[in-house]
């Protein structure tokens, strides 16, 4: 049998990391077809109707509607799209960053290799709310950036890529360290092979899956602090639609439709769970020792 | 063991010092600056006042210099006034910080005394109904947006049931133990339950773990029972990890603190700084912000200490 057959044998015998998979298929097929779910509804994510405040569930709106007359599904729907996004895009950004910096320290080692050990330590030990709000209150103007229509969405995911790097990079890091005395890579050396080509053809292929593992368990995390950051305000801005920011407008309905604060935080936690199962059925699948 | 803590306690002044210098230099990133209120609030100033005002304050000299000079005062004791309190930002943070001791002092023991006791019963069960039920019951501790738990239970035992207050702290002299424990308890719940789920997980693995070392067959081997080889040798060991845990969880629990503090309108440290990161006042924002820097260096480092204590097997090597 193939590696990957095996690793799919195992994966499959995770129940809740097939269920997270396929739960978060589901999400992204129904977030990204907003669009003509809210034409075959005859709705609008960002269209208000005041005769409709706090429509209970119906036919014309699923899940009913929220203070302004919008419809709670298609703002789900859409705040699905941007927390995935995030999720994604800061998760992938990070890893990239991670395994970059992770394969210079842990093959060349040496100064740069202490540097960044002692860099991570830091970056870890930071308390990351108070930090990530601090940098998420920075006026991106002062910084001489426009304001652009999706300024919100690219600072969130830059905030958070930078500071979530560290894992990958010290996962890459120990991997590489560990790889460089072993035969086969003296062995390549022997050969002529130069030390970008040991690095990207030799080491990294060995550490994808854990890198592969972390970058999915991330995801989750990552997702909470954007609703996190959202919720308080400093993320996603209104009247785009988050989960993290339809809590937060929730909140301050609490008394008349309660029902608002359900379905955001349902979701945020159904999504971020999904991710973790998967995480922990990729760990199972990908790594028979643990 | 002593140039071991030195070289800790070396590393953990630089982090304090990069730290420090990047949060002022951020803050001053944020939108407004102090001048900026005084022209809103006062029509009549002319620009040669607003920069004489600059000039009072500092604020005409390149970000460094100014960092220097807070960093010079702050070494002497002096973090500078609060804007919006007007008062000095030390006494603010002390008079909050007993309030945020005691919620993550209660916290944290409420979610140790979920965590040890599910974690171990997980471990020994493994892979039976027992284990899945306390592993899935993890997954949804770290998969939950603490202030979504915080609203559903104030949703429920503050609106629907009406046991408990949803927000606030009954102020200073007119109320009893009592009336401060109702208003504890929701914000202690939650944060003690969402960080007991990771705490359970490393349990669980630390005990799985140590029940699958040598000694213990050998221990079993040798006539001891499962019960008193497990309370003699898997227990102890296991637990030396999760020690170190506990303290290296500190800024997780900070962090879940912040929020907790927020949403249940509780004067503690956290919602302060996120008050004055949101308020623009610089000099109370910077001494929260490290502050919680300082302390969660601090536990990291007695986090080693400990695992250095407890595990004589571990050798010191300086930076290491």
């Amino acid at each position: 049998m193939s590696p990957a057959a095996l690793a799919w044998l195992r994966f499959r015998r995770h129940k809740a990391g097939l269920a997270g998979a396929v739960f978060l298929l589901l999400l992204a097929a129904a977030a990204w077809s907003a669009p003509l779910i809210e034409a075959a509804l005859g709705i609008d994510a960002g269209s208000v109707d005041l005769f409709a405040r706090y429509a209970p569930p119906s036919a014309a709106h699923p899940l009913g509607a929220d203070d302004l007359g919008r419809d709670l599904l298609a703002r789900l729907l859409r705040g699905g799209q941007v927390s995935l996004s995030v999720g994604l895009a800061a998760a992938f950004i990070a890893a990239l960053i991670g395994t970059g910096l992770g394969l210079l320290a842990g093959y060349r080692g040496g100064a740069f290799d202490a540097a960044l050990m002692r860099l991570t330590d830091g970056v870890i030990a930071l308390p990351l709310l108070p930090l990530l709000i601090v940098l998420a209150a920075v006026d991106p103007a002062k910084l001489g950036l426009e304001d652009g229509t999706n300024a919100s969405l690219f600072r969130v995911i830059a905030i958070v890529a930078l500071v979530g790097w560290t894992t990958v990079a010290r996962l890459v890091r120990a991997a590489a360290l560990a790889a460089r005395a072993q035969d086969y890579v003296r062995a390549a050396r022997a050969l002529g092979a130069g030390s970008g080509r040991i690095a990207l053809r030799h080491i990294l292929p060995n550490v994808a899956s854990p890198i592969l593992v972390a970058t999915t368990l991330s995801v989750g995390n990552i997702i909470l602090f954007e609703s996190v950051l959202s919720f308080l305000g400093l993320g996603i801005q209104p009247p785009a639609a988050s989960w993290g920011n339809m809590l937060a407008h929730a909140q301050e309905t609490i008394w008349q439709a309660p029902r608002l604060a359900v379905w955001p935080g349902l979701l945020i936690f159904s999504t971020v769970i999904a991710f973790n199962f998967l995480g922990d059925a990729l760990q199972d699948a990908l790594d028979p020792r643990s | 063991m002593s140039r071991f803590l030195a070289g800790r306690l070396l590393q953990a002044v630089i982090v304090l010092a990069v730290m420090s210098f990047a949060v002022y230099g951020l803050i001053g990133l944020m939108p407004g600056d102090p001048i900026d209120a005084m022209i809103a609030a006062d029509p009549e100033l002319t620009s040669e006042d607003t920069e004489r005002l600059k000039a009072v304050y500092g604020l005409d000299r390149p970000v460094w210099q100014r960092y220097l000079a807070w960093a010079g005062a702050a070494l002497g004791g002096d973090f500078g006034h609060s804007r919006i309190y007007n008062r000095p930002a030390l006494d603010l943070l002390a008079e909050r910080l007993p309030h945020t001791v005691l919620l993550m002092g209660l916290a944290f023991a409420l979610s140790v005394a979920i965590a040890l006791p599910a974690g171990i019963l997980a471990a020994l069960n493994a892979n039976r109904f027992g284990d899945y039920a306390v592993n899935f019951l993890c997954f949804a501790g770290i998969s939950t947006p603490p202030f979504w738990l915080a609203i559903m239970a104030m949703l429920l035992f503050s609106v629907s049931l009406g046991w408990l207050p949803a927000t606030g702290w009954p102020a200073a002299g007119d109320a009893g133990w009592a009336e401060r424990l109702r208003h504890l308890v929701l914000p202690v719940a939650v944060l003690g339950l969402l960080s007991a789920g990771g705490i359970t997980r490393y349990v669980r693995a630390s005990m799985r773990e140590a029940l699958r070392q040598d000694y213990v067959r050998t221990a079993r081997a040798k006539g001891l029972s499962r019960a008193a080889a497990v309370r003699r040798h898997v227990l102890r060991n296991a637990m030396i990890p999760v020690v170190t845990i506990l303290a290296l969880d500190m800024g997780a629990l900070f962090s879940g603190a912040l929020i907790t503090e927020i949403m249940f309108g509780y004067p503690g440290m956290g919602a302060l700084i996120y008050n004055a990161v949101m308020a623009n006042d610089y000099n109370l924002a910077l001494v929260g912000l490290l502050f919680a820097t300082f302390t969660t260096l601090a536990a990291n480092i007695a986090a080693d200490g400990a695992y250095v204590a407890l595990d004589p097997r571990i050798a010191f090597r300086a930076g290491a």
